[in-house]
C-alpha cells in the first residue's frame, strides 16, 4: 500500500502516519463495529424468534385478514388479505394527509396574514390562537376533538350550521355538489377551458424563453381555464335550463342522512386536530416569510408605480415564497407523520391497520419494516415534489 | 425591528384623547377594519361569557381536583410521595443558587418560577383535601416552600459569588441521575418503587428530560459524523438521521416496545418505561443531531482554519473551538426541541404507559363520574392542557430570552 504514495513522501512518512491510510483504517473499523453491532442484534432477534417458533415471514400478506376497517377509499371487507388491508391503511393516511395539507395551508396563510394585520384585535387574537394551540400536545387536542364529536347529539337531533353542515355523533354531514342531468352540456366547456389554458401557458413560456426574460404564466393560464369553465357554467343554465352542478342539501331520513357527504367522527376529529395544529406552524412560516422580504423591495416597487396589489403579487409574495418553501415542506411532512396519531381517535390509518395486523399475526418484524418503509416513501415523495418545486422558484443568479 | 415599532404603536397612551386616537389607529383605521373589529369584539365577548358561565356551572371539577395526586404521580405510593417532593425542592434550591451566582437570564427564570409557584400555591388553598392517605407536604405547602427556597437561596448564591459556579454546574449534571435514583429507591433503606407505579406528570417530565439528556452525546456524535470527511461514517450517520426523521415517533415507540425485547438477550425483562426511554432517546438524537449541525454550519470557516493554523488537531479543534461555539448558538433551538419532546412524550399513552395524558384518560373513565351530565372529560382535559401549557409556554418564553441574549452577544 505504501507504494501508492507519491515518491516524494515515501521516504518521510511511515504508513501509520499517512492520513489517507488512517482514513481508510478508521472507516473500515467504524463500518465493522456498526455492521457487527447490527448483526449481533439481528442474530439475537432470530434466536429469540426461533425459540418461540415465530420466524419472520411475509406469507401472512396473502392470508385473509378477518378484521373490518371502518372506512376505506377502496372497496374492502374482512375476507380480503392482510396485504390489501395494509394498502387500505396507506390510502387512508394519504387521504387524511392530502385533505389536511390543503386545509392547513389555507388556514395557515390566513393566520399568517392576520398576525401581520394592522387591526390590533385581529392581530392579538391570532397571536392568542397560536400561543394556545402550539403549547398543548397534539395528541391531547386530537382526543379532545374526538370526545367533542362523540358528544354531539344523535343523528335525529343533529346540530345544523347554516343549513349546509350537520354535526351528529356519527360524524359530520356536509352539503356537497352533485352532477345534474345538464352536466353533459358543461363538459365541452371544461375541455375547451383546459385546452385554452394549456395552449396559453405553452405559448407564453415559449415567448419568455425566446425573449430570455422571466415572467408569470401559470396564474393567467389557470385564470383563463377557470374563466372559460365559469362562462360555460352560466351558459349551461341558459341552454339546458338547469345548473350542471347542484348543491345537494342532506335530508334527514328515518335513521340517517340522505345525500351530501358524511365523514366519520374519527376522520373529522383527526382532520380538525391536524389542521388546527399545523396551521399554527404554517402561519408562523408565512408571517416570517413576508416579514423577511426586504422593506426596500416594497418601497422600490411602489416607487416604480406598482399598485399595492401588484406589489404584493409580483414583488413581495414571490420572494416570500422562496423563503417559505423549505420550512413548509417540513410542516407538510410533520402533518403526514402526525396523522399516525389517528389510532387515538380510531381512524384506520396506516399505523392503526399495521398495529392491528401485528396483534393478529404476531409478525412484528415484517410489519414494522413495511410500516417504516411506507412512511419513508411517503416522506420521500413529498420532499422530492417540494424540492422540485423549490428548485423551480429559486432565484436564478448569474 | 418591525415588531418593536408595532409594540410602540399599540401601547395605550394616557389621556382619553389619545385613547380615541389609539382606537382610530388600531381598530377603526378603515371601514373594513371597523367591521372586522366589531365582529371580532362580539365574538370575543360571546366566547368569554359562555366560557365563564360554563366554568361556574359545570359539575365536573371534582373529577380533576380530587385526582390531582393521580395526575401528578399516578400510582406512586402515597407514603413515599415525599421523594418526588424532595426532587422539586432540590430543583428549586439549585435554581435559586444558580440565579444568585449567575444572575442575568437565570434571575429572570427564577423570578418566573417563584411567581408561578406562589400563585399556584395560593390557588392550592382552594383545593379539596386529598382523598387517600396523608401526603408529606400538602400541595400548597410544597408550592409555597419551593418558591421560598428559590427566593432564599438566591441571596445565598449571591453571597457565595463566583466560587459557587463550578460546584453548581457539577451538581446540575448529577441532579438527573440523583433524582431518578431517589424516586426509584431500593438502596440505603429506601423502599424500591417499581417503574410500573410511575406515571402522571412525573413520568412525562422524566421521559422528556431523559430524552434530551441521554440523546445529547449520541446527537452530537451524529452531527459530527454527518460533517465528517470520511464517506463511510458520513453515510451511516445520514442514514440513521434520515431514517428516524422520516418516520413518526409513534413507530419508533412501537419498535422500541416490540423489537427491543427481541434485540437484546434477556430483553423481555426490560420494562416498558425503559423501552419507551430508549425509543424517545433514539428518536430525539436524530433531531438533536440536525440542530447541532445547524450550529456547526453557522460558524465561519475561519474558526476551523485559525484553529488548524494554531496547530490544534482535529479532535482539539472540535472540542475546544467549533463545538462550544456551535452549542452556544443552538441553545434556543435545543430548548425548542425540549418543548416539542415534552409535548410528544404524551404519545407513550399509545404503548400503554400512564403519563399525564394517560392518567387523565384514566380519570375520565372512572366509574364514579358516569352520572355527571356530559361527562367529566372537558374539565379533566382542560386541567392537563393548562399544565402542559404552563410548562411549554414558560419554556418557550425562556428560549426567546436566551435567543435574544445569544444574538445580542454575537454583534
Amino acid at each position: 500500500m505504501a507504494t501508492s504514495t507519491p515518491p516524494i513522501q515515501r521516504t518521510s512518512i511511515p504508513f501509520y502516519r499517512d492520513t489517507r491510510i488512517i482514513a481508510i483504517i478508521v472507516q473500515v473499523v467504524f463500518a465493522i463495529i456498526v455492521i457487527g453491532g447490527l448483526w449481533w442484534l439481528y442474530a439475537n432477534m432470530m434466536n429469540g424468534l426461533r425459540r418461540v417458533n415465530l420466524l419472520p415471514t411475509f406469507s401472512f400478506l396473502t392470508v385473509s385478514a378477518g378484521f373490518p376497517i371502518a372506512e376505506s377509499v377502496i372497496a374492502y371487507d374482512p375476507s380480503m388479505t392482510y396485504g390489501q388491508a395494509f394498502i387500505v391503511g396507506i390510502l387512508n393516511t394519504v387521504r387524511i394527509a392530502i385533505v389536511g395539507i390543503i386545509l392547513a395551508t389555507f388556514l395557515g396563510v390566513v393566520l399568517g396574514i392576520c398576525r401581520l394585520s394592522s387591526n390590533w384585535l385581529l392581530r392579538n387574537l391570532a397571536t392568542a390562537y397560536v400561543e394556545i394551540v402550539r403549547n398543548i400536545p397534539l395528541l391531547l387536542q386530537l382526543i379532545f376533538w374526538f370526545f367533542l364529536t362523540k358528544a354531539f347529539p344523535r343523528v335525529q337531533e343533529s346540530i345544523e350550521v347554516g343549513g349546509v353542515l350537520f354535526l351528529h355523533n356519527r360524524g359530520v354531514t356536509l352539503a356537497w355538489p352533485r352532477l345534474a342531468d345538464s352536466f353533459s352540456f358543461w363538459v365541452p366547456w371544461l375541455l375547451v377551458g383546459v385546452a385554452v389554458g394549456v395552449i396559453f401557458y405553452v405559448i407564453r413560456r415559449i415567448q419568455f424563453v425566446r425573449r430570455d426574460r422571466p415572467g408569470v404564466a401559470l396564474p393567467y393560464a389557470l385564470l383563463i381555464a377557470l374563466g372559460t369553465a365559469l362562462v360555460g357554467f352560466v351558459a349551461t343554465f341558459f341552454i339546458a335550463g338547469a345548473w350542471p352542478l347542484v348543491l345537494e342539501i342532506p335530508q334527514l331520513e328515518r335513521f340517517n342522512f340522505e345525500g351530501g357527504i358524511t365523514v366519520t367522527a374519527s376522520f373529522a376529529a383527526l382532520l380538525i386536530g391536524l389542521v388546527i395544529y399545523t396551521a399554527v406552524f404554517i402561519g408562523e412560516i408565512v408571517r416570517s416569510g413576508i416579514q423577511a422580504v426586504n422593506k426596500g423591495q416594497r418601497e422600490a416597487a411602489r416607487a416604480l408605480g406598482l399598485t399595492p396589489g401588484q406589489t404584493l403579487r409580483l414583488v413581495i409574495f414571490p420572494q416570500a415564497l422562496r423563503i417559505m418553501i423549505p420550512p413548509l415542506t417540513s410542516q407538510y411532512l410533520n402533518l403526514t407523520k402526525n396523522s399516525s396519531l389517528a389510532i387515538a381517535v380510531a381512524y384506520p390509518d396506516l399505523f392503526y391497520v399495521a398495529s392491528t395486523i401485528n396483534n393478529q399475526t404476531g409478525q412484528a418484524v415484517p410489519v414494522i419494516l413495511m410500516l417504516m418503509l411506507s412512511y419513508l416513501s411517503v416522506s420521500l415523495i413529498t420532499s422530492l415534489l417540494m424540492n422540485w418545486y423549490n428548485r423551480r422558484i429559486q432565484l436564478v443568479e448569474r | 425591528m418591525a415588531t418593536r415599532v408595532s409594540q410602540q404603536q399599540t401601547r395605550l397612551p394616557r389621556t382619553s384623547a389619545l385613547i380615541v386616537d389609539w382606537l382610530r389607529q388600531n381598530l377603526f383605521s378603515s371601514w373594513f377594519n371597523a367591521i372586522i373589529s366589531v365582529v371580532l369584539l362580539v365574538f370575543v365577548v360571546q366566547v368569554i361569557t359562555s366560557f365563564g358561565r360554563w366554568i361556574f356551572q359545570t359539575q365536573g371539577w371534582p373529577a380533576a381536583f380530587t385526582n390531582l395526586k393521580l395526575l401528578f404521580t399516578w400510582t406512586y405510593p402515597i407514603d413515599q410521595i415525599w421523594r418526588p417532593q424532595i426532587a422539586v425542592l432540590l430543583v428549586a434550591l439549585l435554581l435559586g443558587l444558580s440565579a444568585g451566582t449567575w444572575r442575568g437570564l437565570l434571575r429572570g427564570i427564577a423570578i418566573g418560577f417563584i411567581g408561578i409557584m406562589a400563585v399556584l400555591g395560593l390557588l392550592a388553598f382552594l383545593l379539596p383535601p386529598p382523598v387517600e392517605g396523608q401526603v408529606a407536604l400538602p400541595a400548597w405547602a410544597l408550592l409555597l416552600s419551593s418558591a421560598a427556597v428559590t427566593g432564599g437561596t438566591y441571596f445565598l448564591g449571591r453571597a457565595g459569588g463566583e466560587r459557587l459556579r463550578w460546584p453548581l454546574l457539577i451538581t446540575w449534571f448529577l441532579l438527573y441521575p440523583a433524582v431518578v435514583l431517589l424516586i426509584r429507591g431500593g438502596f440505603a433503606g429506601l423502599t424500591l418503587v417499581n417503574t410500573n407505579l410511575w406515571g402522571g406528570l412525573l413520568l412525562t417530565l422524566l421521559l422528556s428530560i431523559s430524552g434530551i439528556v441521554l440523546s445529547f452525546p449520541l446527537g452530537v456524535l451524529l452531527a459530527l459524523g454527518r460533517r465528517s470527511e470520511f464517506p463511510v461514517i458520513k453515510f451511516f450517520c445520514i442514514a440513521y438521521i434520515e431514517l428516524i426523521r422520516g418516520v413518526p415517533l409513534i413507530t419508533v415507540l412501537f419498535m422500541g416496545s416490540l423489537l427491543l425485547p427481541l434485540f437484546l438477550p434477556g430483553g423481555e425483562r426490560v420494562d416498558q418505561l425503559i423501552r419507551a426511554m430508549v425509543a424517545v432517546t433514539l428518536f430525539s438524537a436524530a433531531y438533536l443531531a440536525e440542530n447541532v449541525r445547524g450550529g456547526l454550519q453557522s460558524l465561519p470557516r475561519g474558526q476551523t482554519e485559525a484553529a488548524r493554523a494554531l496547530g490544534l488537531n482535529t479532535v482539539q479543534t472540535i472540542l475546544l473551538i467549533t463545538l462550544p461555539q456551535a452549542l452556544r448558538a443552538v441553545i434556543p433551538v435545543l430548548v425548542g426541541q425540549f418543548i416539542s419532546l415534552f409535548k410528544d412524550t404524551s404519545l407513550v399513552v399509545i404503548v400503554g404507559l400512564a403519563d399525564l395524558l394517560g392518567a387523565a384518560q384514566n380519570i375520565v373513565g372512572q366509574p364514579q363520574w358516569l352520572g355527571t351530565p356530559g361527562g367529566v372529560w372537558r374539565e379533566v382535559f382542560l386541567v392537563i392542557a393548562a399544565i402542559y401549557w404552563i410548562f411549554s409556554f414558560s419554556m418557550s418564553r425562556t428560549s426567546k430570552r436566551i435567543e435574544e441574549q445569544v444574538n445580542a452577544t454575537k454583534h
